[in-house]
């Protein structure tokens, strides 16, 4: 006798259809869904590259090797990771693994006629008996009519089934995970995503050059960016006077599209953004540029216009860079603007007491040397590397002020805000929310529909009984009801 | 005008405390005087000297989220919005909700015994609002001024009751199934509803608020969609809310297509309820991201 056990042996397709069976099978997806749940959990612990880069590069900076480690498991980037993506499209596929053939099979029941009758419904629940008077038949026959089940009538009984719906409604509700999850990936291969911070008074013209950032999908061409022209005419913000909390925002722009020849003046808001084609255009955030005036020492202007400042709180104050390559040798000034001047009691710095431009004021630290721009490496337009550079001077400006440091001047002309806009391109969108109005609808289906079948079998006697599928509730009250009816009771 | 809206909030808060500190009371001594009156040897204890104090303490329960209900409405006048901007009006309405949800379903079942649970959570809740958790009422950031804060946030509010209160009762499932295996259930649980009773209600409240979550969450996605450019970002906020949906989704699952039933479904469903209760604090008052409304 052979010491080893036989097992049956496994061809390459017959270990396929293991493997099939067992992706596919209710506990897999169930550790499956529960997987996907866990690993969500990091991408709300450690900051993500795609929502706040600018936090992933500080912890880098704050501890580069614990970075290291954490980036080789891709916790920066955690919903575009491999495991993310292997867990979810394993889970997909056993979705479809069970949702298909159930599909196929639901499909056939619903036209089939229910099984006839059984011989003996004394062992069924709710199993009734009494003598016949000869109307019952006549009277069931126009109750499962009147509640819409689906019977089959044979020799003297009938046998009734309703509630298709909650299968029915189990199988939209899974295909439209699937039709979530298509257009999900149709948005990331035919999207497009950008953003542009715009002065106000300012033009942008809709073309890849145009944006500060910009990330298309994989099938996404250049060509593909509708043509339109838009100005930024105005924009207002309102804040609470105590709080200094924003209550609204308001973007005025003129729009020139493709092939048009009027401006049309459009408004912009906060949950309510511009739809041009399939872009729509979202007001994300707004700030200060101060506009300055550089010049050398012979007076010759080096530098003049608007320079956008990042916002530091919720007082807008904010802090830039002015850069001048052109100047011999190269200048540079590392600044603050607070749109509401006050004293910071810790230090002589400068608060913003309110996001409202009262009192502005620019204070500016002027460099001179080599601004490192030629050496190749890409530079923040908001920071200065002063490394190779030397200190020449500290002011703090009010509006039409001067400021005189060893080999020019600075002038502070005045203010203008500026607004971030977004671009979005997103046509898988209304597949997703499709997707999601499905989904809840055969939720509902499937939650609340009750299958059952109801029996009546008609000849000295009349036999009524039922069947409730996954412990149904409510079938003893129905069965009652139908036992009334037939018995002409009220 | 608005301040006077605002005291008048303030003051209807404070009484619905009051009551529910009475109702809590009245609960306790129910407990309590049944349990001193064993009568005999089955060790059941008789309720019938006690139906009058848990009477009251229902009709308190009643008060307390009436006068509840108008505390929130006033919020929502004196601020000239819906009351549901920071976390201060999410704590106040949820434990509104909460109380909703234990007296729509006192209507079917005698779920009475919940009643001391049910006041001293609520009071816990709002004793945090008024006292961590208070800002005084102001009018919406720009965000949230959409049609969609009244859907998004009343649909998320009301779920959290509902799957709180169905986290209550898993608990006291888990408790009773410890109790009845280690030998009889102890006089006062005798008054408890049967494990089986328990474990149906649980499920029953998950299944009949899962779609409304699912709403919920989609309703904020549509909104998501309008306000900041996308309509999931992995906001921790989102990601949170995905964590409860996929939690349910599998809890729903595991009973309906596997069969489970009792002890594993209980501890599934308290684990769903902890991922929502995680969003609600946690995400709130220490994460970071776009649904930083708490106002703190």
């Amino acid at each position: 006798m052979s010491q080893q056990t036989e097992l049956p042996e496994l061809d390459s397709v017959g270990i396929l259809r293991y493997a099939w069976r067992q992706l596919t099978s209710m506990r897999t997806a169930l550790i499956l869904l529960l997987m996907l749940g866990v690993a969500s959990i990091p991408g709300s612990l450690f900051p993500q590259r795609t929502q706040n880069p600018i936090q992933v590069g500080q912890f880098f900076k704050d501890s580069p090797e614990l970075a290291r480690w954490l980036d080789r498991l891709y916790l920066f980037d955690v919903y575009g990771s491999p495991w993310f993506s292997a867990i979810y499209i394993l889970l997909f596929i056993s979705l479809i693994g069970c949702v298909l053939p159930r599909t196929i099979e639901h499909f056939h029941s619903a036209r089939a006629l229910p099984p006839s009758t059984p011989k003996n419904l004394s062992r069924m629940e709710h199993h009734s008996t009494w003598i016949a008077d000869g109307s019952e038949l006549e009277a069931a026959r126009a109750w499962f009519k009147s509640k819409r089940f689906r019977v089959l009538e044979k020799d003297g009984s009938i046998s009734a089934e309703k509630g298709f719906a909650r299968e029915t409604g189990n199988l939209f509700f899974h295909l439209a995970l699937i039709l979530v999850l298509l257009g999900i990936s149709f948005s990331s291969l035919f999207g497009m995503r950008g953003e542009a911070i715009i002065n106000i008074g300012e033009r942008f013209v809709n073309t890849p050059t145009s944006y500060d950032t910009l990330t298309y999908g994989r099938l996404y061409k250049d060509g593909n960016l509708p043509a339109f022209m838009l100005t930024t005419d105005k924009f207002d913000a309102q804040y609470n006077l105590e709080t200094s909390a924003p209550e609204d925002y308001t973007l005025d722009i003129s729009l020139l599209r493709e092939g048009g020849s009027v401006v049309e003046k459009k408004v912009i808001k906060v949950n309510s953004p511009l739809t041009i084609g399939s872009t729509r255009i979202y007001l994300q955030a707004n700030g200060y540029s101060p506009v300055v005036t550089v010049r050398d020492s012979k007076g010759n202007v080096a530098f003049q216009g608007p320079v956008p400042f990042l916002p530091q709180d919720s007082n807008l104050r904010s802090i830039g860079a002015i850069k001048v390559p052109d100047a011999e040798p190269q200048i540079g000034f590392v600044g603050s603007f607070v749109p509401t001047y006050v004293r910071d009691p810790n230090g002589g710095g400068a608060l913003s007491a309110f996001p409202k431009a009262l009192d502005p004021r620019l204070l500016l630290a002027a460099w001179a040397g080599d601004l490192g721009l030629d050496s190749g490496i890409p530079q923040s337009v908001y920071r200065i590397d002063t490394s190779d550079m030397l200190q020449v001077g500290l002011k703090s400006l009010k509006p039409g002020e001067v400021f005189e440091y060893p080999g020019g001047s600075i002038k502070f002309e005045g203010y203008i805000q500026w607004v971030n806009l977004n671009f979005v391109a997103d046509p898988g969108k209304n597949f997703a929310l499709l997707g999601g109005i499905v989904a809840i609808l055969g939720l509902l289906a499937s939650l609340f529909t009750r299958r059952r079948r109801i029996w009546i079998r008609v000849g000295t006697q009349v036999e009524v009984a039922g069947l409730a599928k996954n412990d149904a509730p409510g079938l003893d009250v129905e069965i009652a009801q139908f036992i009334r009816i037939l018995k002409g009771e009220k | 005008m608005s301040r006077t809206w605002a005291f008048a909030s303030n003051y209807l808060i404070y009484s619905a405390m009051a009551v529910y500190t009475l109702a809590f009371l009245a609960h306790a001594i129910e407990t309590a005087w049944a349990v001193r009156v064993p009568n005999d040897t089955t060790k059941t204890l008789d309720y019938t000297r006690t139906e009058k104090v848990a009477r009251v303490a229902t009709a308190m329960m009643i008060l307390g989220f009436i006068l509840l209900f108008a505390g929130v409405v006033t919020r929502g006048i004196s601020a000239g919005r819906v009351p549901w901007g920071n976390m201060y009006e999410f704590s106040i309405t949820g434990a509104l909700a909460f109380t909703g949800a234990y007296l729509g379903a006192l209507r079917k079942y005698d779920l009475r015994w919940l009643g001391l649970l049910v006041s001293i959570s609520v009071l816990l809740t709002l004793g945090t609002a008024v006292t961590v958790l208070y800002v005084p009422s102001a009018p919406l950031v720009p965000a949230l001024k959409s049609p969609w804060l009244v859907i998004h946030v009343s649909t998320a509010i009301i779920s959290g009751g509902v799957f709180l209160l169905a986290n209550v009762i898993a608990a006291a499932y888990l408790y009773l199934d410890n109790m009845e295996t280690k030998g009889e259930r102890t006089a006062w649980a005798k008054r408890l509803p049967s494990l089986e009773v328990l474990d149906q209600l649980s499920y029953r409240l998950v299944a009949f608020v899962f779609p409304l979550w699912t709403f919920s969450v989609i309703a904020g996605a549509i909104w998501a969609e309008s306000a900041w450019g996308r309509y999931w970002g992995w906001d921790p906020k989102e990601t949170w809310a995905f964590i409860t949906w996929v939690a349910y989704a599998a809890y729903l699952h595991a009973r309906v297509t596997i069969g489970w039933r009792g002890r594993r479904a209980a501890w599934l469903c308290l684990l769903a309820g902890s991922t929502f209760l995680f969003n609600y604090v946690y995400v709130n008052i220490w994460g970071t991201g776009k649904h930083t409304y708490s106002g703190l």
